[in-house]
Formats: C-alpha cells, structure tokens, sequence
C-alpha cells in the first residue's frame, strides 16, 4: 500500500525524447491507467517505475522511498506483461511461488499465499500444470497470481489484456476491477485501449508523444476533454470534428460550416467571443446527436443525408453526409434502433447544446 | 490435404529422398562392410572371378580384434574423450556468459565485439596453427592433452557464444525482467530462468562442440608425437598407414568404433538439437 509520486520526470533514448516533464501523483489504493496510441510513452513510464528503464532526469518516489537508484527486486512492486512472462519450465505452482521464495518465505507461509490467490483467481485446479497446458485467459490468470502472491505496494500492469481475445478480455476487464477493490492496492495500468482506461481507472491519465494531455477521472475526461486530442481518443465512436468560422449575429454567436449553422449557447458565449470572425473546431460526440423532432429549437438543428446504416442491436449508428457533395463532411450519429431512416434519405439532426465542444484550432486546447 | 497423382509423388519425393539416402549412408555402408571383411578378400584383384565388392560372405571381427589388441586405440578413445569433453565444458561456460552478454546487455561496441568474436571463426586452422604451435612450446605444452584442450576453444569458443546468442535473442526479456522483479538479481535471472529455459540451445551447442573436438584433426597432428597421446581421428591415420601400406580393415574398423560415441551423443539429445537450432519455445 503506497502513492507513487512522479516529479520532472525524463526519458531520453539517443534519438528518442519519450517521456517529457511527467508529473502525476497516483495516490495510495488508487487505480490509474496510463492510456495513449502506441509510441505515447506511457510503457516507458511504467518500466521507469519498474525500475527497467533507468531515469534521465526526474524523480520517482515509491510509498516515502525515493526509487531512481534501486533495482527492480526492490522495490516492492509486482509487474504484470501483456505476453505474461510465464516461466516456462515451473509448473503454475512454482511461477507463482517464485517471487516469495526469492525473498526467502518460510514453505509454509508460500504454500499458504500461493494456494490462498489461486483461490482468488479460480485456478486451484491448474497449480500442477506447466504455461504451454494453459490457455491464454488462464496464463492471464496465473501472472496476475504470481504478482498478488506478493503483496506488493504497488502493482504494475503493461496491457495484460492485449493478447485476450475480445470477450475473454471483458470477462477480465472485470475480474481485474473487482480485484483490485477486494486487495486495495496501488494500481498503475498501462493500455491503449480507452474502453479499458475508462472502465478500469479511478483516474485516467492520456498521453501523447511523452506529454501528459490530461489527468482526470474517466467520466470527467469524457464530457470535459481538455484538447482535441483527448476528445477524440475517449469514446467511441470518435467525436465528430469540424472546422468552423465563428460570427456574430442578432446578438448572438454563431458557428458556421457549409453544411450548417448552429448557435453558440448563451453560457459558452464568453470563451468564443475573442474569436469572433476566426476559424475554430468544433466537436460534437455521435451520442450527443439525434435524429430533430419538431419540437427541437432552429438553431440547433442542421440537414445532413444518410450515407450507411450500422444496426448494432442495442443501439444504431447512422454515418451520415453534412454539406454540399463539394465539400462532404462525414459524421456519425448513434441513434435508437427504433429510428426508421434509410440510406440516401435526409434526415434533419439535432445536438444537445449542452455538450458542444469548441477547440482551439492551433493549439487544439478546450475552449 | 490436396490428393496428389502418384506419380508427381514419387518424382518430386520418394526418388529424390531416396538418393538422398542412399548417398548419404553409402559411406557408412562401405566402412561397415570394409571392417568386416576379411583380408584375403579385401586385397583382391577387382576383376577377380568371385570378386564382390558390396558385400562379404564370410563377415569376420578380425580386424577389430587386432585394433584393439596390437594398438593403442583404446588409449586414443580415451584421449579423444578427454579432450573433447574438457574443451567443450570450457567452451560452453565461455559462450554461455558472453552469449547472454551479447545477446541482453547494453554496453559501448557490444555490435561489434560480436562481429569480432564471429570473424576469429572464420580464421582457418590451417593459418592459426603455426602462431598456436609456438605458443604451446612456450607453454611447454607439446605433446600434452592440455595442448588440444587450449587451443580447441579457440573455434569453439566463437561458435557456442554465437549459437547461444541467437538462442538466447528468441527468449522473451520480459521473462528476466518479470524475475528482477519478483526478486532476482541479474545474474539470479540469468541461472534461474535463461538457463534452463536455454537447455536444448546449451545442449545442441555442447553436442556440436564435442563432434568438432571430437573429428578435429590439424592440431591433433600437430601438437601431438607420441602414439599413445594421440586422439583417435589422427592415431587411425598415422599407425594404421605404414609406408604405402593401408591397413583397410583396421583403418575401417577404427573409424567405426570412433563413429560410436558421436552417433550416441546424437541419437540421445536429438529432440533437443532440433529445438535449439530452431528457437526457444513460447513464453
């Protein structure tokens, strides 16, 4: 049970700048997911805490230790890989018992944790077996139990759902959650999948190109993303994005594309008014678009022509034309599977002007 | 599986597999027969009336006997033993380290002290054996098993580290740094899990190590006088042959006996050997 505090901290390879001025305090018990496309840095970063990659300039502080200098076996952390890094030649048993008898346990008290998380993990019955006898759920399992036998202060995870086939990494999407509520552990989490980010993190840390775009709990993330970046990486379907000039009009501010005109809401005014006659991005997520009533206000309402269909079953997402066929702009609508409508039909769509997302075209920052 | 015509079977498979064979244990074949023929048959004119030279009537264990009673070769067996043995150990402790150190760790010119260990391989014997026999002398180690036992890692040495390194390069890292963290140091992780998950690569080493000890003839020849010090590949040759005169069945019969222990060693760890040419298992 420990923080983990991350000051100024640097990775440099020869060419390579991967880890830029990262600053995060992952407090004690507390889930984080490092999530961010391939290349964001965010594995670097977890093997720095490791203790696999050496720092070239920063600090990192473990419980009240500062670690930077001490190797791996000591700092009290288990690590969980995406191709799990089962020993090979040790039945489950023994892989699981490693790390305890490396620190010299009495047999007792191994055989006692050991059988204890093979109970936790439903895998009593494999302890016997060698890794190739496993399926890739149950080595999934049998790494996880190797790091809670353990006990570590924190656990370390670098995508250990990546090589599960999509339902088997739900199923352990959430095992993982609820096991990490029953140990309270510190939990670092690294993945490039944003459903997972969102679902496992009590805080989501984005990431990008080694800079840190946003910390934040997932819910905030997603209805607050603070730049262009982290609005289009959580969720999914992506936000729609368009680039759009903002006027002034009757008192009111207005965006303008080719393909519609919607007005600014009255509260958003205040942070749009310095653009005034200049080109800004605007987003809008698939779920904050539906098919206009009459009832829907004019403003908020635009034309837009059906392009493809896509029937999930609980819900239907509409890809859908805005603008003139010169200029196509392509979005997505997630709509009820009740809404009949039908390819090349036009369709008048509506937004919820409570969650339209203004950008900053240059530095993509949240308006 | 697609049914194939016959006869493309038997022209794209069985013919040319047969060929194969045949010409490969042809030699083995000849040798076989060679040591079991008697010597009034085997100094026969070749067009002698009931010549028949693929194969023998009155097979015969006199040449064996003769081998093993009026030479030394039971003294060559065991030397050629020894000293293979002791160069491959050394060898396989040498490659082992700097294998793994090649293959794991990041340090200034590490490419190219590989390419530089890999290019001593390739200096013939031939050349290297003048520089090592003053060497030896200065040693005062002519004529001594110790002679082979030094200068044999001199190839072997270059060839495990470089076997072992590719080995060692298909086993996942994460493996060793999952066991620095559970609590092993470098070298912990190195013995406890690299190793035994490197056997069959270790063991195809060792074995190629052993048979190219174990047929290594330039410097048997010449670090070695004394008949009785002498390894079997070269004590075959040099007492076997006096003068014009090629003691055939002997000669045949020493080859065989010295074929033995090799072909063992093979058919023991086989399944190993195929592995550890082939990549490590998955993790």
């Amino acid at each position: 049970m420990a923080q983990v505090l991350m000051k100024d901290l640097n990775k440099k390879y020869d060419e390579v700048h991967a880890v830029k001025d990262l600053n995060l305090h992952v407090r004690d018990k507390e889930f984080v997911v490092l999530v961010g496309p391939s290349g964001c840095g965010k594995s670097t970063t977890l093997r720095m805490i490791a203790g696999l990659e050496e720092i070239t300039s920063g600090e990192i502080v473990i419980g009240d230790r500062v670690v930077n200098d001490l190797p791996p076996k000591d700092r009290d952390i288990a690590m969980v890989f995406q191709n799990y890094a089962l020993y090979p030649h040790m039945t489950v048993y023994d892989n699981m018992a490693f790390g305890l008898r490396m620190r010299k346990y009495p047999k007792a008290e191994i055989d006692r944790r050991v059988r204890e998380a093979a109970e936790i993990l439903g895998i009593q019955d494999l302890l016997h077996r060698k890794p190739r006898q496993l399926s890739g759920g149950q080595r999934q399992r049998v790494a996880v139990g190797r790091a809670i036998v353990r006990h570590p202060q924190v656990f370390l995870f670098d995508e250990p759902l990546s090589n599960l086939d999509a339902k088997l990494r739900v199923q352990m999407r959430v095992e993982l959650k609820r096991l990490h509520e029953r140990l309270e552990t510190t939990a670092i989490y690294v993945t490039h999948d944003q459903v997972e980010a969102m679902t496992l993190g009590d805080r989501v840390v984005v990431m990008r190109d080694g800079w840190v775009q946003q910390v934040g709990e997932p819910l905030e993330l997603y209805a607050r993303p603070a730049n262009r970046f982290v609005a289009g990486f959580i969720g999914s379907p992506a936000m729609n994005f368009a680039d759009v000039t903002v006027l002034e009009q009757g008192g009111a501010l207005w965006i303008e594309h080719p393909g519609f005109r919607l007005r600014v809401p009255p509260d958003r005014a205040a942070r749009l008014q310095p653009y005034r006659g200049q080109r800004v991005t605007f987003g809008i997520r698939p779920e904050d678009l539906r098919v206009a009533t009459g009832a829907d206000p004019q403003e908020y309402t635009f034309e837009a022509v059906v392009e493809v269909v896509e029937p999930l079953g609980p819900e239907m997402l509409l890809d859908v034309r805005v603008g003139p066929a010169t200029l196509p702009l392509t979005m997505v609508v997630r709509v009820d599977p009740s809404v009949r409508v039908r390819v090349h039909e036009a369709v008048r769509l509506a937004v919820d002007p409570e969650r339209m997302h203004f950008f900053d075209l240059r530095t993509e920052a949240a308006l | 599986m697609v049914i194939e015509q016959r006869w493309k079977r038997w022209v794209f498979f069985y013919i040319p597999l047969a060929l194969f064979v045949v010409g490969t244990l042809f030699p083995f074949y000849w040798m076989l027969v060679t040591a079991v023929r008697p010597d009034a048959e085997l100094y026969r004119s070749w067009r002698a009336p009931n010549n028949a030279p693929f194969w023998t009537l009155n097979p015969t264990l006199a040449h064996v006997r003769d081998l093993l009673a009026k030479t030394t070769f039971p003294r060559w067996l065991w030397n050629t033993f020894f000293i293979a043995v002791v160069s491959t150990a050394i060898s396989l402790v040498c490659g082992l380290f700097a294998g793994y150190a090649l293959a794991r760790l990041r340090f200034p010119m590490a490419g190219a002290l590989g390419t530089a260990i890999f290019v001593t391989y390739l200096v013939p014997p031939t050349l290297l054996f003048i520089p090592l026999a003053d060497i030896i002398r200065n040693f005062q180690l002519g004529n001594t098993p110790w002679a082979l036992i030094l200068t044999y890692p001199t190839f072997l040495v270059p060839f495990c580290t470089w076997l072992l390194m590719g080995y060692f390069k298909t086993i996942p890292r994460e493996l060793e740094e999952c066991a620095r963290i559970d609590g092993a140091t470098r070298f912990g992780a190195m013995v406890r899990i690299i190793f035994p998950i490197a056997v069959p690569g270790i063991l195809s080493a060792g074995i190629f190590a052993f048979t190219l000890s174990w047929n290594e003839f330039i410097y048997a020849l010449v670090f070695l006088s004394s008949p009785e010090r002498k390894t079997v590949p070269v004590g075959v040759v040099s007492e076997l042959i006096r003068g014009d005169i090629y003691f055939w069945g002997q000669l045949m019969a020493g080859a065989l006996l010295g074929s033995i222990p090799v072909a063992l060693v093979y058919s023991f760890f086989v399944e190993y050997y195929v592995t550890g040419l082939t990549g490590s298992v998955k993790g």
